[in-house]
């Protein structure tokens, strides 16, 4: 390197050309992208609301940080590297359920917990979906003939996708929300469940032996859940 | 055992004789487990034995209490050891009558007879007096019955109460206005508390003044689903679900070991080979999702280290996945060996495990890199969450919880199965007694799992092809003998993780119950945190490393 020449010290007139210059040739491809071409010569798209907030919805869902049992280890998986839920519109765990707009059930239901993920459901704002992952949500799985077990997870709250398995792999999962999503964008409701299990106030339950014995335990206005395992599936 | 036969005596060692002559005077009669001399007392001198056994005899490890109903009396056994020496072990039976079942609480001898005894009363029935506070810990408080008796009906209707899940901010006083604490619940729906556990944390400013868990949200009657199976292939599915973290083979093991022994099966060499590899590889796909979710807990780090560790996960489940065809619930063990032989091509799976172990020690430069010498990290952790040797020995504390504080345990090398013995490696304890002693102990294991599988591929690589035996000679029906008890630990991934089996000559046993080791570490986070602020409180909770599906079984 000769010693005359000054460092750090470019030509910036020169600079100035090529950046401009530059510019100008791009400008065409800048304003003018493939999608753009796709729509013809018009910028406008036409279609119905529903059907765009539909897409919107589908393309954007935020899931709920919601771990139960075993299952929550592949959902895990699932948000993270190599399987990446992300890459499908669907990969921001919330942890608040305020801020959620899908729910994966990731696990065994059990007598103590029902109530509480009942009412984790009616904090998220409507719309809301649902995804029951493994064999637990949809009929208490191995543990099914348990005395503490719910038998799914449809016995509390709506669900719109069952992916089997003990535990389904995150392909799976990554199915499910695929398919939920598929759902969404066509706009279809979720089924009308019969939720057996719902929060009621203590006092306005039917008198029966079980309630006379718990009368002294609980308050006439706390909300319960009332299990009915003989008429369980 | 029962109380009206003539039990046969055990046969009298010296050790033996020395502690029927300590407990001379309080002994009623004699049993004989399969693991231990049993020694049955009064309902009335629990503490007595149990404050003599530990004090004088050295006995300072109550690993497990189980109750169990037989038709005519309720029974609770406090099965001992010593942290010295594992295999040094002495139960102790202490029957009560049908009618009455009341019985005198060990608590005031060792602390964690507190939780075990609840969980007694809520499963069993049997009621402990002297117990501080015996409530329901599994089952909700207004549940009728009591499950595992023998006379609970399944079909009853029950009743469930969302009161305790009241609105912290409508209502956040607990005692009378003019106090200055707030009560808060964490959980059972919340990132921090890695599943559904809940916490009912009193708070003074921003001082854990009391912090008490409460568990059960997952209890799916493990215990009574492995007692409705046969012990041949109908139970070895359900320990994959205690500890679910990958951990399936470690848990299997504690049913094989226990069932192994009381059915007198020997397993060939070349499986517990296998056996050691996969649970080793197990042993790692733990650890690394342990050492991820604390970065999570500590510093919220999502991106970078919850990332790499769920990155060695996968390389350690691809692995698994190969061995036993599954990702996480394995069901790979069987009594006496296991279900098959590696997959061929072998050499091409003894390259990837090799790939897999020869990384091991770079990653864990990474992970050094990024956890341990980062000083946010240190801020957070070194000195917090403090549990010293004493506290976590009366606790029973176990695994790398118990091996943080400088307690020398690990059931791997004291009480030996598989091929532990056989081959290299060390058990790392740290003394420090705080949350960074605790991390820094499940990082060098998982450098030592890795020696070990090292050592195991080796062994399988150069073993005769005629000599490949995967599985021993067992009978289609297993019928251990009537009233043959035992009860056998593993060193799991959590810490000592045991399985007590009564039979009563049927192909399912009578009575099937699970020692947890994170149900008894978890009893140590009001020790650890109380007075502490509460970012520590969920940094102690994170190096605990709990997985809730084996607290609550």
């Amino acid at each position: 390197m000769s010693s005359e020449r000054e460092l750090f010290r470019t030509d910036d007139s020169q600079v100035l050309t090529e950046t401009r210059d530059a510019r100008m040739s791009g400008q065409g491809d800048r304003f003018n992208s493939k999608l753009r071409e796709a729509f013809g010569s018009s910028p406008f798209i036409l279609t119905k609301f529903d059907k765009f907030m539909n897409w919107v919805r589908g393309s954007s869902m935020f899931m709920l940080q919601f771990g139960i049992a075993c299952c929550s280890i592949e959902m895990m998986h699932t948000y993270a590297v190599k399987h990446d839920l992300d890459r499908f519109h669907a990969g921001v765990p919330r942890a608040s359920p305020r801020q959620a707009d899908v729910m994966i059930v990731p696990g065994t239901i059990v007598s103590k917990f029902a109530p509480r993920m009942k009412r984790v459901y009616d904090q998220m704002p409507e719309p809301k979906f649902v995804v029951g992952m493994g064999s637990c949500t949809i009929s208490g799985g191995p543990f099914q003939e348990g005395y503490n077990v719910i038998k799914g997870a449809e016995e509390v709250i709506p669900v719109d996708i069952h992916v089997p398995g003990c535990p389904p792999r995150p392909e799976a999962l990554v199915y499910g929300v695929a398919k939920l999503q598929e759902r969404i964008a066509n706009g279809e409701a979720a089924p009308v469940t019969v939720k057996p299990y719902e929060l009621e106030q203590f006092g306005d339950l039917e008198r029966d032996e079980i309630v006379d014995e718990l009368a002294s335990e609980i308050d006439e206005e706390d909300l319960v859940m009332r299990y009915n395992w003989a008429d369980s599936p | 055992m029962s109380l009206q036969e003539e039990s046969e005596t055990p046969e009298i060692e010296s050790g033996e004789t020395e502690l029927e002559a300590l407990l001379d005077d309080l002994i009623v009669d004699t049993d004989d487990h399969e693991n231990a001399p049993a020694f049955v007392i009064r309902p009335d001198t629990v503490q007595e034995t149990l404050g003599r056994l530990k004090n004088e005899a050295g006995y300072d490890h109550l690993s497990l209490v189980t109750a169990e109903e037989y038709p005519d009396r309720y029974e609770s056994i406090y099965h001992l050891k010593k942290f010295d020496d594992p295999t040094d072990e002495v139960s102790i039976v202490v029957p009560t009558d049908s009618e009455n079942p009341v019985s005198e609480s060990a608590e005031p001898v060792f602390r964690t007879a507190d939780w075990h005894e609840r969980e007694a009363y809520d499963l069993v029935g049997i009621e402990y007096d002297d117990h501080p506070d015996l409530r329901r810990i599994l089952l909700p408080e207004t549940w009728q019955g009591h499950p595992m008796g023998l006379d609970y009906d399944q079909d009853r209707p029950q009743m469930v109460p969302l009161r305790e899940n009241a609105n912290p901010l409508q209502d956040d006083h607990r005692s009378d206005a003019d106090s200055d604490t707030m009560f808060v619940n964490i959980g059972p729906h919340h990132p921090a508390t890695h599943g559904v556990l809940h916490l009912e944390t009193t708070l003074d400013g921003e001082q854990v003044v009391d912090v008490e868990p409460d568990i059960g949200y997952l209890h799916r009657n493990e215990e009574q689903m492995a007692q409705n199976g046969t012990y041949r292939h109908q139970i070895m599915p359900y320990p994959d679900r205690w500890d679910y973290i990958s951990a399936g083979l470690l848990n299997e093991w504690a049913y094989a070991r226990a069932a192994e022994d009381l059915a007198d099966i020997e397993v060939p060499e070349y499986a517990q080979i296998i056996r050691t590899m996969g649970a080793e590889l197990c042993r790692i796909a733990a650890h690394m999702l342990a050492v991820g979710t604390f970065a999570l807990d500590i510093y919220g780090d999502f991106t970078a280290i919850f990332m790499y560790a769920i990155r060695d996960r996968e390389k350690a489940q691809n692995i698994l996945e190969d061995l036993t065809g599954q990702r996480l619930m394995f069901n790979y063990f069987r009594l006496g060996g296991v279900v098959w032989d590696l997959p061929e091509p072998r050499e091409e799976f003894f390259e990837k495990v090799r790939t897999f172990v020869n990384e091991i020690p770079d990653a864990l430069e990474e992970y050094h890199d990024l956890i341990t010498s980062n000083e946010i990290l240190q801020m957070r952790t070194v000195g917090t969450g403090i549990l010293p040797e004493e506290v976590a020995k009366n606790y029973g504390a176990t695994g790398p919880v118990a091996r943080g504080s400088g307690i020398d345990y690990d059931i791997r090398r004291d009480d030996p199965y598989g091929y532990y013995d056989e081959l290299d490696w060390e058990v790392p304890v740290e003394d420090g007694c705080d949350n960074f002693s605790r991390l820094l102990v499940r990082m060098r294991e998982v450098e030592e799992s890795a020696k070990i599988i090292e050592q195991c591929v080796d062994l399988l690589e150069d073993w005769p092809e005629d000599e490949r035996n995967i599985q021993a000679n067992v009978p289609r029906t297993l019928r251990p003998d009537d009233d043959k008890e035992i009860y056998r630990t593993v060193e799991g991934a959590k810490g000592e993780l045991g399985v007590y089996i009564r039979a009563d000559g049927t192909e399912k046993p009578a009575r099937f119950k699970i020692r947890s080791p994170c149900f008894s570490n978890l009893q140590t986070l009001p020790e650890m945190s109380n007075g502490e602020y509460i970012p520590d409180m969920i940094a102690a909770l994170g190096s605990l490393d709990i997985v809730l599906g084996e607290v609550d079984r």
